[in-house]
């Protein structure tokens, strides 16, 4: 039987105000059924959002949780990880939240290889604001802000994250639940900075602009187009071009950040006596 | 023999109708109703749980068959 989830939830928030068929909710229970398979302490835990639909998280989950302003969802998390070490912190963002507005940070929390979990939830658009272009807005769709196709270059977060310095990188899908759980469960046990890009649908403010059909249609995309990493490399480098690799793209060990903190304090606090 | 399950409604309020149960259901189980999903074959669930994993909305819940 799948974990029950119900007490991460706060059940006098919901139903969640997300749109019918959006994906952000499959994410989101999946991602604690990951947290309840990797026995984590849900009240030694902190959730940190930020802006958009995906900031929308933090309310609906019972932990202790900050929904703060746009794209600083990883700066609140720093503070709260280098001030209390012990604790699990867990950044929900989206794309355009976490890749743009907050693209800077994403850089430096990887660079610095501190212990946040960042799961950010790609849904290709600004939902929330009514469908502009994000930094994940695939070239030639169209948006309110593109609406004769967006001409920006494919971005993949996963790639840069990992060059940053993120050590656990990983790819799921609302169409992939059961691989969303395992990469979620592996993802927060890690040590270091976890990146993992949830891709979700937008039936709303995404798909039917872009004349991609319903839910439905867009999972079924997601099923064509989203492979397993293993696959994905078998393929020759033309079968590559309309495929995505899923799954851990990318474990690492390093020094964490805090870690290397305390020592500092330990020099310091040694040099006074 | 398939493993058996029954799905259950356990959230029935929160459904927003999108269908993606539907869709990912292997058997012929669940139907649109007019503002929630309706279970009209339950004798046909053979307990996969991906309607649970992937209902957006905390909807459904698959239980051992023999469960109230």
């Amino acid at each position: 039987m799948a974990e029950d989830i119900n007490r991460y939830l706060r059940q006098d928030k919901l139903p969640h105000i997300w749109c019918p068929g959006c994906g952000h909710g499959t994410i989101m229970a999946n991602m604690l059924r990951g947290f309840a398979r990797s026995r984590l302490d849900q009240d030694k835990t902190v959730v940190v959002s930020g802006i958009g639909c995906s900031g929308r998280a933090t309310g609906y989950l019972d932990f202790d949780t900050l929904h703060v302003t746009h794209g600083r969802a990883l700066t609140f998390a720093t503070g709260i990880k280098m001030a209390n070490p012990e604790l699990t912190v867990i950044v929900v963002t989206g794309d355009g939240d976490g890749a743009a507005i907050g693209g800077n940070h994403l850089i430096h929390a990887c660079r610095r290889n501190i212990d946040i979990k960042v799961v950010l939830f790609n849904n290709s658009i600004y939902g929330m604001t009514a469908g502009q272009f994000s930094p994940m807005t695939p070239t030639g769709a169209t948006a309110t802000t593109a609406p004769y196709g967006n001409i920006d270059q494919n971005f993949d977060l996963c790639e840069l994250t990992r060059s940053a310095g993120a050590t656990f990188v990983a790819r799921g899908a609302a169409q992939q639940p059961r691989q969303l759980i395992k990469i979620f469960e592996k993802g927060f046990a890690h040590r270091g900075l976890t990146f993992i890009e949830a891709i979700t649908q937008c039936p709303v403010n995404y798909g039917r602009r872009n004349k991609l059909g319903g839910a439905r249609d867009m999972l079924n995309w997601q099923k064509e187009h989203i492979i397993n990493q293993t696959k994905y490399e078998s393929l020759a480098a033309e079968e590559r071009q309309d495929k995505i690799p899923s799954g851990i793209l990318y474990q690492d060990k390093r020094e964490e950040y805090t870690e290397r903190y305390e020592k500092v304090i330990a020099s310091a606090r040694g040099s006074e006596n | 023999m398939a493993k058996k399950g029954r799905v259950k409604l356990v959230k029935p309020d929160w459904c927003k109708t999108c269908g993606i149960c539907i869709e990912v259901c292997p058997v012929e189980v669940l139907e649109l109703g007019q503002d929630r999903i309706k279970i009209v074959y339950p004798e046909n669930c053979v307990g996969c749980e991906n309607c649970e994993l992937s209902c957006p909305d905390f909807v459904l819940k698959v239980v051992d068959e023999n469960e109230e």
